[in-house]
């Protein structure tokens, strides 16, 4: 049997859940949240998206293939969707504490250990869940028995955007269409899959005022937390909505877009994380599978008379995706270029380079 | 600017551009094989609910009697007819359906279906082949199209030649470089394929695959490699998903249906999980599949690389597992989409409220382990590979692999306790047995690690991952652990045992027993005892299991669902329990298995239903996936978990029901009814003690004597003494049933002292501990079954049938007629006398079955089971009485009439015949005996028996001979028999091949016959070579004696037989009724009825 410090997981409505420590020996609090994706831990666990959380996965076998090696090329991961990990903790059922695959350089636990994340097993995730989607999203913290008991802390008070962001302008490739990049804490994978399209990219600090570069199109990246606190990105963009060259967003971008475009978003109870969440094109037949992380969303009716939902979502109704009724603006909730997940959207990026003329 | 962000939206399809069928038919599979199982009663039952719905009027073609989708209120019209094309076309005549459904009825239906397309009869009769095209289903099931149309879409398969002949194998064969694999085109699950590793090996099973198609495929062999399926949904709008993944513990080069399966994949990287999908996307939409089909996929253990290995266009047993193991209902929503649904259209019918259109999130982990019977076939070749052999199988559900695994090993029963703490087993060749797979590969792996292997070791032999084998030492350590931790005494207190160590332990899925076993509280007292010791141990622990349920989204969204299973990870119910006491909890059959099988399913689902009917809430345990009864919408609750003592109490504790029904699921719950009594649980029906009193065979033998009821004289006896001395004083030829526990062996009828000699030898030495039965074996007598319903000892309602079979047959494989239509009336009286006697006696209150001995008008009781037995659903079926119904009432204490009707009213004749898979158990020798050896049944009925007997004997795969048949008609008696049947065959013009002795009597009793010599004489013509040149169509075949040169001339013909795919029939009786019912018959004037209309 490993031999493991045992820790809790204390939610705001004084749930406590017990367990033992696999990551990185430390107390540590968050908005605790839940992803349903049954492989992609490595992915997740870098996704900029989840900073300040502490992310549950209802999968409970957790570790099973490892993690991939740490390599950079060319400013990009290749294996991970930033340079490092952003969740604060990680709570799983059935930690493996041996892993089997080809591609793996360590275990889950070493990574976690060297990156200073704490991690904990063997609690009761599907309950956690239950709670979180009764109750809605809350603060948490995993406590190392032993430790002082850490205060709870909501990360959506922080401008967590900016905490990820980039803090100076990167270009990458040399490809014919120049596109801006507003870095709200994008995922690499979407840096792969523009760069895959013949484009050059110019990935500029969210609250930078790329109206002042010369570009062909424009792309709003995901990234963390509470949009309403991203008024700079806001007021750029609406800047843009005055010309005509195209305009792409994901997750974050998506909202940001639409309150460019005058909508207001909302936070979701519990948000949608998973890689099984329904869109439809709205006004088709056309249906998709779509890897997501969001906690907050648009509010569909708030929308400006220029602009028209494009997606929605077959669970529960909620605005997937807007676009503009006349010019070649749009933008996705979901996640196109999946990592992890589903990749039956990563079309919507040829959509977007093919309308840059 | 393209399609999806042009402003002008594309129009919606609308329903209407697709009409809505008023009549859809539905093929089903008949009866159950190795290959071909209880999934598509599962399936078709769910695709006749959706199309109900839809009101729908449907038409079932299924001579499978013992099934759920036969039963009353499933279809609008039954025909238990054969699944064949002449059939088919017959009911379409009559029945002018205007769609018809052939994905949910296995190879039988869609082979049928593409037979019906392709000669235009589906087009002269305008029926519509709803869900995926025809043309589509022709382009998977042909190598060469399939990879065609797979190229066109850059998508890699497995290297293949198709050949159709032996040279041209040999050829491809040495192209691509052994090993290779060999595959018959259009065969169920694997039929007549095989590795390879030389040319020698190539030719002996190519010439077998050639018997079951005119093409054969030679392909490179990825042994090896990871096996991963998928499971996908496409509807006819182009929208797709996939329901599930699945990865084979066992590395490819095992047959899917043979291997250890997981759902998810667990060592899939998400990179790796979606490009597999991605890729079976891609497939979907090319082939044009609409509904639900499977993807295989070869992959690469060291790389991204991967091959398709082949595409299901049906539903499959693997889409029943992904049904299970998810809780989307994949067949249910594939009938819709035959409709012309799309997915976006339907609902997820767990939460009810989200959309079809998604992928199910697991949060648990599943594992189906396959079930094999091998022990009960003489001969057969236990290796496992690239065919089908397992009869069964069971799902486990757990929240850690390890729980899963171990639970699963105790589901498959086979007195295995999970992957530690079982007898050991003797394997000489650990190397060996690691490399060569058999179905006792999971139990030498535990060995292998125990002994000391190291995992690498084992991955190098096995070629398992490692992560599975990792999982597999976490059990083995926590069971040294606990052998660390030898208890001194019996009474141990919380303080003795380390509680982390227990914890582990049950989340690692250990019984009681385990852990009992482990701590070694076996020195101290019985099995019974220390489980309870345990038990009673970890409740004061406090370590208890909860419920969770599964429900489709990982607990994203709420759901009602009733669909659960027990877990030791995890620390909250996610069942409210309310104490009403209203539950009745109804024990499942478990794993199929050769002896027990649908037709318990359908006595199950028939007490959930009058349960249902009757106000209570009806409770289900059971852990086949194949099953009916495991859907969830079949009752109020379902625990989809283990039958054994320690998980049924487990229940109970939680549900606190008003009673248990223990008599509905065969022998699994049979067997707990004394265990469940003393804990005081209320078994309904009748008393723990009187199932007892009929089970014990002493205490059944006394009352028999006690009440003056005759029985072959028995013993149990334990010394080569006590044997001698019992069989001088019986004579020969005697019944022996070695001590199953011991050898595993089978029962058997001894003729002389050799016989008995070599064959207790063989089986087991008689000794103390396990005594061996010997029971005075009656030649040349009828056996008649009893099936009944009792209320407080009086019966209510029986049905009497009658083997064609003399005894010696066991009752599972003997064909059955009911009514009985050559038993004398005093026979049927005395019957129904004792019958009355013994539930009296027993006092029995629900079902029970009887099985006699007649000859002449001398009854003797065989056996007596105080619970429903194989036939009650043929009785009930071709009798119009469910038994079940009537006997789940009385168990419930409501009052019941006697039916007006009586078996003696029936103007029809219904017939149950025997299915056999010795075509898949290699090298076993295909002959019946005591021990039952078939796989499934069909039941026909017929307005006469001759008419019944040939519809059930073509469900079963016989043929009416062309032209040719060969007959060895074995002893003196058994010829003079058969001598009848021979002569109108002779009339009939069929020309008759015979072996020696056979051809000698015919030929002095003037039947015209050529003589062909066994393999061990010479001469010519020989039996084989003709058998081999495909000049036989008929091959009867009676083995004499079980001495060793009638076995092996005898065997070598069979087996042949078998392997060539050449009915044949190994006994008189049957070969009888059968010659005389297709002499006397003309196929074209069977009435082609359906089951309301036998009035």
């Amino acid at each position: 049997m490993q031999q493991t410090k045992n820790a809790s997981l204390r939610l705001e409505n004084g749930a406590v859940f017990r367990g033992k420590s696999f990551g990185y020996d430390r107390s540590v609090a968050g908005e605790v949240v839940f992803n349903t994706a049954m492989t992609g831990y490595p992915e997740s666990l870098t996704d900029p998206s989840y900073s300040g959380q502490i992310l549950v996965f209802t999968y409970p076998l957790i570790g099973n293939y490892g993690v991939p090696a740490d390599e950079i090329k060319q400013r990009i991961s290749t294996f991970y969707e930033s340079e490092k990990i952003h969740v604060r903790g990680v709570v799983v059922s059935d930690y493996s504490f041996e892993y089997s695959h080809w591609n793996a350089v360590k275990s889950l636990a070493d990574w976690l250990k060297e990156q200073g994340i704490a991690g904990i097993y063997g609690v009761d995730t599907r309950e956690i869940t239950s709670l979180l989607r009764e109750e809605g999203s809350m603060k948490g913290a995993i406590q190392l028995e032993g430790e002082d008991e850490i205060a709870f802390e909501d990360p959506n008070l922080v401008n967590q955007v900016d905490v990820v962001s980039c803090k100076e302008i990167i270009t990458y490739g040399t490809g014919a269409k120049k596109v801006v990049m507003v870095d709200c804490g994008v995922k690499h994978n979407i840096i792969r899959c523009l760069l895959r399209r013949d484009v050059t990219l110019i990935r500029v600090p969210w609250d930078y005022d790329f109206n002042t570069l010369e570009y062909d199109g424009l792309f709003i990246s995901n990234g963390p937390g509470n949009p309403d606190l991203c008024g700079a990105a806001v007021e750029h963009l609406r800047q843009a909505l005055n010309g005509d060259k195209p305009i792409f967003g994901i997750c974050m971008g998506n909202q940001l877009l639409s309150k460019a475009g005058g909508a207001k978003v909302y936070k979701l109870k519990y948000g949608h994380r998973g890689h099984n969440q329904p869109v439809r094109l709205v006004g088709t037949n056309r249906c998709f599978v779509t890897s997501q992380n969001h906690g907050f969303a648009v509010d569909s009716n708030t929308l400006g008379n220029d602009w028209e939902p494009m997606f929605v979502n077959m669970n529960d109704g909620t605005n997937e995706g807007i676009r503009h009724k006349f010019k070649p603006f749009f933008s996705a909730q979901f996640h196109p270029e999946a990592a992890s997940g589903p990749t039956d959207t990563e079309f919507l990026f040829d959509e977007f380079v093919q309308l840059i003329k | 600017m393209n399609t999806i962000l042009t402003h002008e939206h594309t129009a919606m399809q609308q329903q209407s551009d697709m009409p809505m069928p008023k009549k859809v038919l539905l093929l089903g599979s008949g009866a159950l094989k190795i290959g071909e199982a209880g999934e598509f009663d599962y399936s078709g039952s769910q695709a006749l609910k959706a199309l109900k719905e839809e009101g729908i009027y449907t038409v079932l073609i299924n001579p499978n009697i013992a099934t759920v989708q036969t039963s009353e209120g499933v279809a609008d019209k039954i025909y238990f007819l054969p699944v064949t094309p002449f059939f088919v076309e017959k009911v379409i005549e009559k029945e002018r359906p205007e769609g018809i459904l052939l994905a949910f009825g296995g190879q039988t239906a869609l082979n049928c279906g593409v037979a019906l397309y392709k000669s235009g009869v589906l087009e002269k009769y305008n029926v519509r082949v709803l869900g995926t095209p025809v043309q589509a289903i022709i382009d998977t099931e042909d190598r060469e199209l399939f990879v065609k149309k797979l190229d066109e879409i850059n998508v890699k398969t497995i290297k293949s030649h198709a050949v159709e002949n032996i040279e041209d194998a040999k050829k491809a064969a040495a192209e691509l470089g052994y090993p290779i694999i060999v595959r018959a085109a259009y065969a169920l699950g694997g039929l007549g394929s095989g590795f390879c590793d030389n040319e020698e090996e190539l030719v002996q099973i190519a010439e077998k695959a050639f018997s079951f198609s005119p093409q054969v495929l030679i392909e490179k062999s990825l042994k090896g490699w990871k096996e991963i399926e998928y499971e996908v949904v496409r509807d006819r709008f182009d929208n797709c998903i996939t329901v599930c993944n699945m990865e084979n513990f066992d590395p490819l080069g095992i047959h899917t249906g043979e291997s250890i399966v997981i759902a998810p994949s667990q060592t899939l990287t998400n990179s790796e999980y979606h490009k597999l999908r991605e890729l079976a996307i891609r497939i979907i939409r090319h082939i044009g599949i609409v509904g639900e089909c499977n993807v295989q996929y070869a992959f690469d253990p060291e790389s991204e690389d991967y091959r398709v290995i082949e595409v299901n266009a049906r539903l499959s047993r693997s889409s029943a597992l992904a049904s299970k193991a998810t809780g989307y209902p994949l067949a249910f929503v594939a009938a819709k989409l035959g409709l012309g649904y799309g997915l976006f259209d339907l609902k997820n019918s767990v939460t009810k409220v989200t959309s079809a259109f998604f992928e199910p999130a697991l949060d648990y982990v599943v594992c189906k382990i396959p079930r094999w019977d091998l022990g009960k076939f003489r001969g057969v070749d236990r290796e496992l590979g690239s065919s089908m052999k397992s009869v069964g199988e069971v799902m486990a559900i757990g929240r850690t692999f390890e729980e899963a695994l171990q639970k699963g090993l105790r589901m498959i029963g086979q007195g295995m306790h999970g992957f530690v703490g079982n007898k050991e087993l003797e394997i000489p060749d650990v190397d060996k047995a690691l490399r060569e797979p058999t179905d006792k590969r999971i139990f030498v792996i535990s060995k292998a690690m125990r002994a000391g292997y190291t995992l690498d070791q084992i991955h190098e032999l096995t070629k398992i991952d490692r992560w599975f084998l990792q999982k597999l030492m976490n059990i083995v350590r926590t069971m040294q652990a606990l052998e660390k931790n030898q208890a001194s005494h019996l009474d141990i207190t919380p303080a003795d045992v380390d509680e982390d160590l227990l914890r582990t332990a049950k989340s690692q899925g250990f019984s009681d027993f385990q852990i009992a076993r482990g701590l070694g509280l076996e020195h101290f007292t019985s099995t019974e005892k220390a489980i309870l010791v345990i038990r009673d141990l970890r409740k004061k622990m406090g370590i208890i299991p909860v419920v969770k349920q599964i429900d489709t989204l990982a607990a994203e969204y709420p759901a009602q669902t009733n669909y659960l299973y027990i877990t030791y990870n995890g620390v909250t119910n996610d069942v409210k329990y309310v104490g009403d006491r209203k539950s009745i909890i109804v024990l499942g059959s478990g794993a199929y298995r050769i002896g027990s099988s649908v037709e318990f399913d359908w006595c199950g689902v028939q007490a959930l239903n009058t349960i249902r009917q009757n106000g209570y809430r009806s409770v289900m345990i059971n852990y086949n996936p194949e099953t009916v009864s495991t859907d969830y919408d079949m009752c109020d609750r379902l625990y989809f978990d283990e039958l054994t003592f320690e998980r049924v109490m487990d229940i109970i504790e939680l549900e606190n029901p008003h009673g248990v029904i223990v008599s509905t699921g065969g022998q699994i719950p049979n067997n707990l009814a004394m265990r469940l009594d003393e804990e005081h649980v209320n078994i309904l029906g009748t008393t723990a003690k009187s199932i007892d009193n009929a089970e014990d065979r002493d205490k059944f033998s006394a009352m028999l004597d006690r009440i003056g009821v005759d029985q072959p004289e028995w013993s149990a006896l334990t010394s080569m003494d006590d044997v001698n001395a019992f069989i001088e004083k019986v004579g020969f030829p005697v019944l022996v049933r070695p001590s199953y526990v011991l050898s595993g062996a089978a029962m058997n009828v001894c003729s002389n002292q050799e016989e008995l000699e070599r064959f207790l030898k063989l089986a087991a030495n008689v000794s103390k501990q396990h005594p061996v039965v010997i029971s005075q074996f009656i030649e040349n007598a009828k056996e008649v079954e009893m099936d009944a319903v009792a209320q407080n000892g009086e019966i209510i309602a029986y049905a009497i049938s009658e083997h064609i079979e003399y005894a010696g047959v066991h009752s599972g494989d003997a064909t059955i007629q009911f009514p009985p239509q050559k038993l004398y009336v005093e026979t049927v009286r005395r019957i129904k006398r004792i019958s009355r006697q013994i539930a009296k006696e027993l006092n029995i209150s629900g079902p029970f079955n009887i099985q006699y001995l007649a000859r002449e008008n001398d009854i003797k009781v065989i056996e007596c089971n105080l619970r429903a037995s194989r036939s009650f659903p043929f009785v009930s079926k071709v009798l119009k009485i469910n038994l079940i119904d009537l006997a789940t009432k009385v168990m419930l204490g409501l009052p019941v009439e006697k039916p007006h009707k009586s078996l003696f009213d029936l103007d029809y004749v219904g017939v149950k015949a025997s299915q056999f898979s010795f075509n898949r158990l290699q090298k076993a020798d295909p002959v019946l005996g005591v021990d039952m050896a078939s796989t499934g049944e069909v039941g026909c009925i017929g307005d006469d028996s001759a008419s019944a007997v040939l519809t059930a004997m073509l469900s079963v795969g016989h043929r009416i001979p062309a032209k040719n048949i060969l007959l060895s008609t074995g002893s003196a008696k058994q010829k003079t028999e058969m001598l009848d049947a021979a002569r109108l065959l002779a009339a009939k013009g069929y020309k008759l091949y015979a072996t020696g002795g056979t051809s000698r009597f015919l030929t002095e009793n003037g039947v015209e016959n050529t003589l062909v010599y066994w393999p061990s004489e010479e001469g010519h013509p020989q039996a084989l070579d003709m058998l081999h040149s495909k000049a036989i169509d008929l091959v009867v075949n009676i083995p004499k004696n079980l001495t060793t040169g009638e076995l092996t001339n005898g065997y070598k013909v069979r087996r042949a037989a078998i392997d060539l795919n050449i009915p044949l029939i190994t006994n008189a009786r049957l070969a009888s009724a059968f010659i005389n019912a297709f002499c006397t018959l003309d196929i074209n004037n069977i009435a082609i009825k359906s089951w309301d209309e036998y009035k």
